[in-house]
């Protein structure tokens, strides 16, 4: 599955200590993949420590993470209030957030939260991790419904936040946002190189030792 | 037999008397989880319209302050997002609802400028934003340029927590906490909603979260109604059942 295998190589980005924050969707999967790294992770509505999901029947109802599903703690957790959970956003103390996108541009700038006239569900808490998180790692398709990129020069959609994003990760490609540009390192089977430059509506280098994952 | 010693605990009716056509209503919860269950269910029968509400989301369409938007009650949100409740954007999209969005760490530092009594906070969040910055007086500070976000009051507040002692001193319950101390001290009248109403001095004051102070009223749950959101509203694929 696309969206398995998007989440397992965002989880390859995550080490032993950091402090993550994962949006809703492809991310809530990354910890599925972590083995046993020691993650701290954080949530909107004031948990750092998330663990595991409950089994059934264990679920606690005053605890749950920022898209309202039953969770776990791990030890040396803590609960906050809301405004406590932007300032370590705000801080930057979040090392890693893994967001969704609607559109990504070459310099980095993330639409994610509204298409106009269609859907406004409200940005939630997506600009502050977007602008003030150490590393942004988006993950999304390659392309949308009616097969357009999603991959852009220019983002089309209201923006979430300007040149934020460090790292774009799709089920056709890992490509890296550098001063320089759009970087592609790693091609997911079985596209190559002149799929994802096809279906990229953005300049993209292609790196010297770029990976074709199996 | 806890002793009312300060006259603070009252009924849920008596409670929802002070919600009135047109006031501003702000509640604590997240997704609905942590907002006050028993008094938004007597708000919606008492049946008041016309609200200002002000809150972290719209929730879902039969948790929190999601059935005050679907029975149209509402007349303008201050929310950060409203995604969960596809009826809050329909609302939106006929022009029954009038929706201010504010990002969420925005909206919840405004609430607590409004309840710490300070005149706007300065934030560099959609600084340059195209619409969020729009009619937002800018400030420089050092060189750095900030948003002038303006405080967040309400005629009434609502919240959820764990224990109340008599003085009205608030402890919360892991993450259903969120937004709740926040909007309990941003409420010209604070009402909160607690499980267990305990007597004083049965609270360690290490572990007091809201003083009681910012707290005018307390009234006893009849229980949370959260406990299986996550069945109700999503499928076993984890898709949102919209």
């Amino acid at each position: 599955m696309g969206r398995e295998r998007i989440a397992k190589r965002a989880a390859q980005e995550l080490t032993d200590g950091m402090v993550v924050n994962l949006g809703i969707g492809i991310p809530s999967l990354i910890p599925n993949f972590l083995g046993d790294k020691r993650i701290f992770f954080q949530a909107e509505n004031g948990v750092l420590g998330i663990g595991k999901s409950p089994s059934k029947g264990k679920e606690d109802p005053n605890l749950c993470n920022a898209a309202g599903y039953p969770v776990t703690v791990v030890s040396g957790a803590s609960y906050f209030d809301s405004a406590t959970a932007f300032a370590m956003i705000r801080k930057g103390l979040i090392d890693v957030t893994v967001l969704g996108g609607l559109q990504v541009s070459e310099k980095g700038d993330l639409a994610n939260w509204m298409v106009p006239g269609k859907r406004v569900p409200g940005v939630g808490g997506g600009m502050e991790l977007a602008q003030k998180t150490k590393k942004v790692i988006v993950v999304m398709s390659h392309v949308n419904k009616d097969g357009e990129p999603k991959i852009v020069s220019t983002c089309t959609l209201p923006l979430t936040a300007k040149r934020c994003v460090d790292l774009i990760i799709t089920d056709q490609a890992v490509i890296e946002v550098t001063d320089e540009g759009l970087l592609l390192t790693e091609v997911m089977a079985p596209y190559d190189v002149e799929d994802v430059v096809r279906q990229t509506a953005a300049p993209l280098r292609v790196a010297a030792g770029v990976k074709r994952v199996e | 037999m806890v002793r009312n010693e300060y006259g603070k605990i009252i009924s849920i009716e008596q409670a929802t008397a002070y919600i009135t056509d047109g006031c501003s209503l702000m509640v604590g919860g997240f997704g609905g989880i942590g907002s006050p269950p028993s008094l938004l269910q007597a708000i919606m029968e008492r049946g008041v319209g016309e609200l200002t509400l002000i809150c972290n989301d719209t929730a879902f369409p039969h948790l929190g302050v999601g059935p005050l938007i679907c029975e149209g009650r509402v007349k303008k949100a201050i929310v950060s997002h409203i995604g969960s409740n596809p009826i809050a954007g329909q609302r939106l999209h006929d022009g029954t609802l009038d929706v201010e969005f504010c990002p969420q760490g925005v909206l919840v530092e405004r609430i607590r400028a409004g309840g710490a009594g300070l005149g706007g906070i300065l934030v560099d969040i959609g600084v340059d934003h195209e619409w969020l910055g729009a009619g937002k007086q800018v400030i420089e500070v050092n060189g750095k340029r900030f948003l002038l976000e303006q405080p967040l009051t309400a005629d009434v507040s609502i919240v959820y927590a764990k224990k109340a002692d008599p003085f009205g001193n608030l402890i919360y319950d892991k993450s259903a906490r969120n937004t709740n101390p926040l909007v309990a001290m941003a409420g010209m009248i604070t009402i909160a909603e607690v499980e267990e109403i305990v007597p004083l001095g049965a609270l360690d004051p290490e572990a007091i979260v809201t003083p009681g102070v910012f707290v005018n009223y307390i009234v006893q749950s009849n229980g949370v109604n959260w406990k299986w959101i996550w069945e109700e509203n999503v499928s076993p694929s984890g898709q949102r059942k919209n």
